[in-house]
Order: structure tokens, then sequence, then C-alpha cells
């Protein structure tokens, strides 16, 4: 499988933070999902291939290239979709629009007219005037216009009603019915990722917990609920973490099938949903 | 082809794809040589990821219930009427062995289950 994105040993350091050792692939053709809670280390990722901070050490290529070797042409095979999207206020869409155009060899201005009116975004609005929802279309609409083969995103769906994050969520679908367009997007929004995405990394800390497919990542982790006398956290299979509540232990494990089977008669074994999964390993007890 | 994902079934989604579509391959609601939609379309119509009915696609293929050509999709295969029907037979084994456990539960007896079995074949006993 090739790789539109293929990050190792990721590093950079902030004072209290630092995102350590980041190492994962986003696979041509599909959607994957960063999650983590907030200040997991996700925007610097994301900032990181787009080069907008520095790395202090690691590998970024995207599209097999170096992504601080050939930037300029990475850039514009790149959408970038930035969780609060910025332009000059005053100035009409169809103003910034044609402004941006001419760094795009690929522009299609036929294409960004059809996804104005699909997006109902008038073109001779000033930006300023646009809510949320609107700049987060628009910004998106400039992504795909230039027929971007890599979309990044940076939170997209956050601050967005349900009716819009349903939209933006089957577009990404249609996008990649074309094999060679891939999706990269980071959300906390875990039931989104839930629906929309074919891989999913999960972060925290400044580290990576897992990167896999989704279909087997709640394949395989679930939470064991049982009666807090008796059982210990440790006598779980693949627990990864606790928390106790007035009724019941709960632990979280990467292998369901064995906690089942060892633990099926005495407790509850459910799937677990990556809110889940994000719940317990960032405030239960984790293990790594 | 008509296939409904419940999200709240404790299968696997590629599981209730695969099953969906056999049972329309059995029932004939698919024909032979009828083409299958794209991995990819199916994901986006039911709205599930591409990994999931990527997957479905080659357990169809390797249980010979469907064909893949590269480049041209994916096609119900020509079926062999003798293994369809076994494998219409075993679902009915299937359906049985799970009464009979449930009757062994109940205590139901042989007898009485299959007077059962005769009335919903609509003999008279």
């Amino acid at each position: 499988m090739d790789n539109a994105v293929s990050i190792k040993g990721l590093r950079k350091g902030y004072k209290g933070f630092t995102l350590d050792n980041v190492t994962f692939d986003v696979p041509r053709g599909y959607i994957m999902g960063l999650i983590g809670p907030n200040g997991a280390g996700k925007t610097t990722i994301v900032k990181l291939i787009m080069n907008l901070i520095r790395r202090d050490a690691g590998e970024v290529r995207v599209f097999g290239l170096d992504n601080l070797r050939h930037e300029a042409e990475i850039k514009s095979r790149i959408g970038f979709v930035y969780d609060v999207p910025r332009f000059p206020e005053d100035l009409r869409l169809k103003t910034i629009a044609s402004a941006l155009a001419v760094f795009y060899d690929k522009w299609d201005e036929a294409r960004f007219q059809g996804l104005l009116e699909e997006f109902r975004l008038p073109p001779r609005q000033v930006f300023k005037k646009l809510s949320h929802g609107m700049k987060m279309k628009f910004s998106l609409a400039l992504a795909l216009a230039h027929d971007a083969d890599l979309i990044l995103m940076d939170e997209p769906t956050a601050g967005l009603d349900p009716v819009f994050r349903f939209e933006l969520l089957n577009k990404l679908r249609a996008l990649i019915q074309d094999e060679r367009k891939t999706v990269l997007f980071s959300s906390h929004i875990t039931t989104d990722l839930e629906k929309v995405a074919d891989f999913v990394t999960f972060i925290h800390q400044g580290r990576i917990v897992f990167s896999a497919a989704k279909d087997e990542v709640l394949e395989h982790w679930g939470v064991v609920r049982a009666k807090s006398e008796g059982l210990r956290p440790e006598d779980v299979p693949g627990a990864r973490g606790h928390r106790r509540t007035e009724h019941s232990l709960d632990v979280l494990t990467s292998d369901l099938a064995a906690a089942r089977s060892r633990l099926g008669e005495q407790a509850v074994c459910d799937q677990a949903s990556l809110e889940d999964i994000m719940f317990f390993i960032s405030k239960g007890n984790a293990r790594a | 082809m008509k296939i409904i994902i419940s999200n709240s079934s404790p299968d696997p989604i590629y599981e209730q794809v695969t099953r969906q579509i056999k049972a329309q391959i059995i029932n004939g609601g698919l024909r032979e040589g009828e083409s299958l939609p794209s991995i990819r379309r199916l994901a986006q119509d039911l709205q599930i990821s591409v990994i999931t009915t990527k997957r479905a696609y080659e357990e169809l293929e390797k249980e010979g219930f469907i064909d893949t050509v590269e480049g041209k999709g994916s096609f119900v295969a020509i079926q062999n009427k003798e293994l369809l029907r076994e494998k219409k037979m075993k679902i009915v084994e299937e359906k049985m062995a799970a009464a009979v456990d449930e009757a062994r539960l109940l205590g139901i007896t042989r007898a009485e289950l299959e007077e059962m079995l005769g009335l919903l074949y609509g003999e008279k006993v």
C-alpha cells in the first residue's frame, strides 16, 4: 500500500509539552482520523506536516517526497483547512478565490463555482460576514477546487452543527471515490471519526497510542465491567486503563476476545467506542 | 442490492454486509453474473469505511459467492447448482440446530418438536 503521508520519529519540544517519536503512515486512498484529547499534539502534527513550525527531529514524507525539500510542490497538492479559517476579513469570497487561484496549477474555476452553489455561499459576500460553518465550507471549497490530492484538516468539525458535520463527512467520503485522494483530519469528536474514518491514529500526551484500521480497533478493544469485589484491573487480559464507580470496576482492554473468554461469566464485556478509549486512556488510570 | 446496517448489532459490520449479500445471492435477488457496486461506491452508500466493504467482498470471494475482475469490478459468481443447494441446506441445518438447542433448554421432547415441525410444514399429524 503506498502512503500519502509517512511520518517517522517526529519530534517537537515545547516548554511543558513534547511531541515525541511520532511514527505513522496515512495510506493513499483512505480517510484517516487523528484523534486525541485537547492538547494531545494533534495540531502540532498537522502544522509539522505543513512545515508551519520547525521540527526538532524525524522525517515527514508527503506523496513520497520530503516535506522540507519539496515544500512548494507538496503544498500545491494539499488542500489545507484550518480549524478557524483565516482570510482577509473585508474581501469578497470571489476576490479571495481569484487571488489564491494563481498559486494552483490545477485550479478549476467551474468546479469552484459549483461548490459555492452546493454549499450555498454567495460569491459577493465579504468573508467576515460568514458564520463559522460557512467559513469552514468556503475553506473546503477552495481545497476541493484545486483538485488537491491530500485534504488536511485540523478540527474541521469543531463548533459545527450536526447537519453541516454530516454534510462535510459525506463530502469527504465522496472525495475518496477517487482512490488517488487521501484525507487526514484531526478531531476530538470521536463520533465523526467513527462514522467516516478508515484508519484511526490515537495520540495522547505527544505520543502515539495506536495507529490502525478503525474496524480493527473497534473489534479488539473493549470495556469490561464487573462488580468491584473480586476483580482487579490486572486480572483483565490486555488491560489498558480502568476506573472505579460506585457500582463497578470498569477496565479498558485491547484484547476483548481474551477478556471475554476468561471473564465472560463474571463480567459484562462490551465493545469499546473511540470515546471510551479516549476517556480511559486520558482520564482513567491508564497503563501504557 | 439492498443492505441495511445496524449500529447496535453485536456482529461486525463487514459480517452484516457479507451475510446480506449471500442471502440475496441464495434467494435469487442477485443473479449470476450481475455486477455489484464498487467497494468505494458501496462504502459511500452505506456510510461505512472502505476497509469494511473491502473485507466483506474479500470474504465473499473466498467463499466463492462473487468474482472480482481487475479493472472491471465484482460480479455474482456463476454458481454450481449443487454447491448452492448445499449452502442452502447448511443454513436450514444451522437454524434447526438453534431450534433444537432452544427446545432442550425448555425441556421440549423430540416427539413434541417433531410434531411442531409437522404442523409448520402443513402436515396433519
